[in-house]
């Protein structure tokens, strides 16, 4: 294998500044997927610059009542964590349904947000990819795409974007705050990824060397009453093929607030505007569950080998948004 | 040979649980695998493939990267060793992707093109990538579909028999009350072992020295001696652990490479493949198609049995998925019809994994046998039962044992198939819909020759010698346990050494026939070796040795069908909504002759049995018909079972006795297990859901376009490009 440099950092404004020094360097966080396309050749970095003894590890409630996660934090402690688990169980079960202990004991929450689609065409460097190798084309349209997009792809890349734990920040309208030599900056979370376009491999509006610093959850009721679900090709260890992140407040029979997000379904976690709209102020019922599951994916535009998605995806808000609307009590929600 | 084995006076070795001898030593790490065994001055060898699926080498770089760090060599076609490839070994012709370097051309993605050695394998690793190679391109097919231009019936060989027929089929057919139509598909499948195949060649002494993870040292030693024109005793191969081998541990390009690197070096070389490599250069399963017409009475009873079979082959080599062959054994008709066709394209040959043939066959053979249990009426084990043969259905000769049915009844006992409502679509629970289903198994018990020394030491222990290959299966143990018996001791006084090609020629550990065939070395020459002691007088230092050669015995077996059977039983649950089907249990019950050691045959069977629950609804690597090339060749893209997919797993067996059987009515149990698991869970998921699917592996994406499909519109279950 080629070469690099490893260099560990303990304060963010030196991880920043060497960031700065040297472009070609990548900040390491658990190193769960930037390892693999190092194997792969797909990422060949000069330096890694290791984030993680970084004092960004702490999970603490806002003045406002909502939740600020530090970037270092693991997968296994975001999802343990009390706040979380009763406060945004979605998020919770997103995180549990992702990879496996070992992983998640790596994994940050920073590397989460910006690891790669797992695209066969991307990861491999015989292969063209307009992602990796910006022009040269994509031959997912053409061939394989069964797990690929349906929802804001272009002819210049359908691949999907893998998190699990980004479908459900979409729906909690996370807010990302990050750190540059210029100093600090936010992005709300359906700010943070780039549409398609003619540009694939600009996947984030992180400036530069930007490196993330934590994720703030703002105060939301509604997320108390929360759910993930995720399909997959096997029960473990593999990424969804599609999946829903919803939280429901209902009173009387009717919506009074609804956040819905999907996942394996675009090059971002897709936050569902469009059913939200649907849903607020209308009936808790399997109709209205349809018509604004519908609406939503009456944008979509499968490949020939993924149309299932589109009744997968149906299916899957109709069914979480149902289990939803029939929990009684937010509160004796539990993790599973 | 002067002995007869005849049965053994035991002792009670055979037939209890042993834990593997070699089980310590695997779990502390103090087992040492091909790729681990240290030698010194080790040079690293890097194999570089096509990206190209066929074309011709125009250049190979090799001055730049010659100069990077570390490098030693780079072989290619232009400078690599002369070797002979045209020889026939003890499993026939070899596979030419292992006479690597030998033409300019290229056949497939994956082909080796060179070797990059250097003192490390992170440099030889970094500089074969920095490599450029430089093709002349040509158009390649690789699109495997039903009756494509181009299929062909091969010619019988010795391993092959491509058609059988008898009776006239279309009349039988005509004249049935009730027919069965159907077409199967199953996909490209890989054997993935968990140890990737490694190898360390070098010269000591003017001899050959290869450590090696392989299904047979001396196989493999005789065609490394064939390959480079050497005299077989001057080379020696030992494979003593081997992580997993299902049937693509033969010669491969990385035990000819580390040799012609050896050779041109003259220091130790290992060459070990990447998983990716694993996945164009040692063989996998052919996809198939598969047509199965079954003609019956009302009452079941077959008048006409068709089952064709089209499997992919390499342009250089042909190899044959006999997926209908199963027909020829599990069930007679008046008229009987199986083929096995082939279609030559620009893809790697395939080669035997787990089961060839039975496995991909079994599932279209015995879901169709549901499909014609459900338009008749049946119960599918009546059905099975009202169609058992009493000799072979294609050959006519005696069966050395059969007990299907005894299986199914133990099977149908153990798993309540009683209580079974036979109706689909009535059961559920939750979002789940709940099924059962069942499917018949068999499996060749065949036997080759095979030699064994057995010594008895001067302090009262016994050493066996033999040139098997312990797989992972606990051959070494069963191996014990049948030397211990044949020499009436006790198992911890017998010291049996494996895989060393300097013991003498053996059967391979393939096609189920490893145990029976060294079995019966072991007890002849334990026969032999009691005679001697008899006799009486002390044993010398160096011990008293007997040896023993089964060709003789072998040959002088009467013509008889002998194979292993069982009954497969699966309940499945079904989210039509999402498309998930999990499996909650399986049983399988076997009879497959004396069981040697219990403990790890149903480790074994178990594991045969999950493999059919990842054939059935995981496993298929994707061919991306613009390069070539596969899409996700690793274990993150291939998918087969994980943990949480296997759930409870039951596997036992019924008695099998095999009358005058000279082994002791000793069978193979390597391939049964996987033999009609994904026909029982395919009929499980119709019992659930009221729908066929007759593609595999069954993913969320066909449960869910067959739920949102007309029932008639059957069509739309494979347009998620289930052979693209």
């Amino acid at each position: 294998m080629r070469e690099f440099g490893y260099q560990r950092v303990h304060d963010v404004p030196g991880a920043v500044a060497l960031r700065g020094e040297e472009p070609a360097a990548r900040y390491l966080g658990g190193g769960t997927n930037l390892v693999d396309l190092m194997k792969a050749g797909v990422e060949r970095p000069a330096l890694l610059i290791d984030i993680r003894e970084l004092p960004l590890d702490r999970i603490e409630a806002t003045a406002s009542g909502g939740l600020h996660i530090g970037a270092t934090v693991t997968n296994s402690d975001l999802a343990a964590h009390p706040r979380v688990r009763f406060g945004y169980p979605a998020l919770t079960q997103a995180v549990l349904a992702g990879a496996s202990g070992q992983l998640r004991n790596m994994a940050t929450v920073g590397g989460n947000l910006l690891q790669r689609t797992r695209c066969g065409y991307f990861t491999d460097t015989a292969l063209p990819c307009n992602k990796r190798s910006p022009g040269s084309g994509c031959p997912a349209v053409a061939g394989e795409h069964h797990n690929h997009a349906i929802l804001g792809a272009t002819e210049h890349c359908v691949a999907v974007h893998p998190s699990d734990m980004g479908v459900a920040l979409a729906a909690l309208d996370a807010v990302v705050s990050y750190e540059t030599a210029d100093g600090p900056g936010e992005l709300a979370f359906t700010d943070f990824y780039l549409p398609v376009g003619d540009t694939p491999h600009r996947e984030t509006a992180l400036p530069g060397g930007a490196l993330i610093t934590g994720i703030t959850l703002p105060p939301a009721p509604v997320a108390a009453n929360s759910r993930y679900r995720k399909v997959r090709e096997r029960a473990s260890y593999a990424f969804a093929i599609g999946s829903v992140a919803a939280a429901l407040e209902v009173r009387d029979g009717v919506v009074r607030d609804a956040r819905l997000a999907l996942g394996a379904v675009a090059s971002r976690p897709w936050r569902a505007r469009t059913a939200e709209r649907a849903l607020i102020g209308g009936p808790a019922s399997a109709e209205a569950f349809e018509a604004a599951a519908d609406a939503e994916l009456a944008a979509a535009e499968p490949l020939p080998h993924n149309r299932y998605k589109v009744a997968l995806m149906r299916n899957l808000v109709v069914a979480v948004l149902t289990e939803l609307a029939e929990q009684a009590d937010p509160a004796e929600e539990t993790v599973r | 040979m002067t002995t007869t084995t005849g049965t053994p006076v035991t002792t009670g070795a055979v037939g209890t649980a042993h834990s593997r001898v070699e089980g310590r030593d695997k779990v502390t790490g103090a087992a040492r695998y091909a790729g681990e065994i240290p030698f010194a001055d080790l040079a690293h060898g890097w194999m570089v493939a096509s990206t190209v699926a066929r074309g011709r080498i125009l250049a190979v770089e090799d001055a730049p990267v010659l100069a990077m760090p570390g490098v030693l060599a780079v072989l290619h076609h232009g400078n690599a060793p002369r070797v002979d490839a045209e020889f026939i070994g003890q499993l026939g012709q070899p596979d030419p992707v292992m006479a690597a370097f030998q033409h300019d051309r290229v056949p497939f993605v994956g082909w080796p093109v060179a070797l990059v050695v250097a003192e490390t394998s992170e440099q030889a690793r970094e500089a074969a990538e920095a490599l450029v190679v430089r093709y002349d391109t040509e158009p390649h097919d690789v699109a495997f579909y039903p009756d494509r231009p181009g299929t062909y019936l091969p010619e019988n060989t010795p391993m092959l028999t491509a058609e059988t027929a008898k009776g006239d089929l279309e009349a039988e057919l005509a004249a049935s009350a009730v027919v069965v139509d159907a077409r199967y598909t199953t996909p490209e499948e890989h054997h993935s072992s968990m140890e990737p195949h490694a190898a360390t060649a070098r010269w000591e002494g003017g001899r050959l020295e290869v450590h090696d993870s392989n299904q047979g040292s001396k196989w493999v030693a005789d065609e490394l001696a064939a390959l480079f024109s050497l005299d077989p005793a001057s080379v020696r191969v030992r494979s003593e652990h081997v992580g997993g081998a299902f049937g693509s541990k033969g010669v491969r390009p990385h035990q000819v490479l580390a040799v012609m690197a050896a050779t041109v070096l003259d220091r130790p070389v290992r060459v070990v493949l990447t998983r990716h490599q694993m996945f164009s250069v040692v063989g996998y399963r052919s996809p198939t198609v598969q047509r199965v017409r079954l003609g019956a009475d009302a009452d079941g009873r077959l008048r006409g049995l068709d089952h064709q079979s089209q499997s992919v082959t390499s342009t250089v080599f042909e190899f044959v998925e006999q997926s209908a062959s199963i027909a020829r054994i599990l069930y007679g008709a008046d008229a009987h019809h199986t083929v096995n066709r082939v279609v030559p394209l620009d893809v790697p040959t395939p080669t035997w994994m787990r089961a060839p043939g039975e496995a991909p066959g079994s599932f279209a053979l015995e879901s169709a046998m549901d499909e014609l249990a459900e338009k008749c009426g049946m119960d599918p084990i009546a059905l099975r039962a009202r169609n058992e043969p009493g000799a072979g259905p294609v050959s006519g000769l005696p069966f050395s044992s059969r007990n299907l049915n005894a299986c199914f009844q133990e099977g149908a006992r153990r798993f309540g198939w009683a209580d079974r409502d036979p109706r689909p679509g009535l059961r559920s629970e939750g979002r789940w819909l709940l099924g059962t289903g069942t499917a018949a198994a068999t499996y060749p018990s065949g036997v080759a020759p095979s030699t064994a020394a057995v010594t008895a030491e001067a302090d009262g222990t016994y050493t066996v010698r033999i040139t098997a290959a312990d797989v992972g299966t606990g051959a070494r143990t069963a191996l014990t346990q049948i030397a211990a018996d044949a020499l009436s001791v006790a198992a911890e006084r017998v010291r049996v050494r494996i895989a060393d090609s300097d013991f003498g020629p053996a059967m391979v550990a393939g096609g189920s026939t490893g145990t029976r065939s060294w079995a019966w070395a072991v007890m002849a020459a334990a026969g032999e070796l009691r005679e001697q002691l008899a006799l009486g007088g002390d044993v010398p230092p160096q011990g008293i040795t007997a040896r023993s050669n089964t060709a003789e015995l072998v040959g002088s077996l009467p013509p008889k069908e002998r194979h292993s059977f069982g009954a497969q039983f699966a309940e499945v649950a079904v989210d039509v909504s999402s498309g998930e089907v999990r499996v909650r249990r399986l049983l399988g019950i076997f009879a497959a002759g004396r069981i040697v050691n219990p403990l790890t045959a149903r480790s074994q069977l178990v594991g045969g049995m999950t493999w059919g629950l990842s054939m059935a609804l995981h496993e298929e690597a994707i061919r991306d018909q613009m390069s070539g090339g596969h899409i996700g060749a690793d274990l993150a893209g291939y998918h087969f079972a994980a943990n949480a997919d296997v759930p409870l797993i039951e596997a036992d067996w019924v008695d099998d006795p095999v009358p005058d059987d000279p082994v002791g009515g000793i069978k193979g149990i390597g391939e049964i297990g996987i033999v009609g698991v994904a026909a029982a869970i395919a009929n499980a998921v119709w019992h659930a859901t009221g729908v066929r699917h007759r593609d595999l592996p069954i993913r969320p994406a066909r449960v869910l376009l067959a739920a949102s499909a007309r029932p008639s519109d059957e069509q739309a279950a494979s347009e998620d490009g289930s052979l693209a």
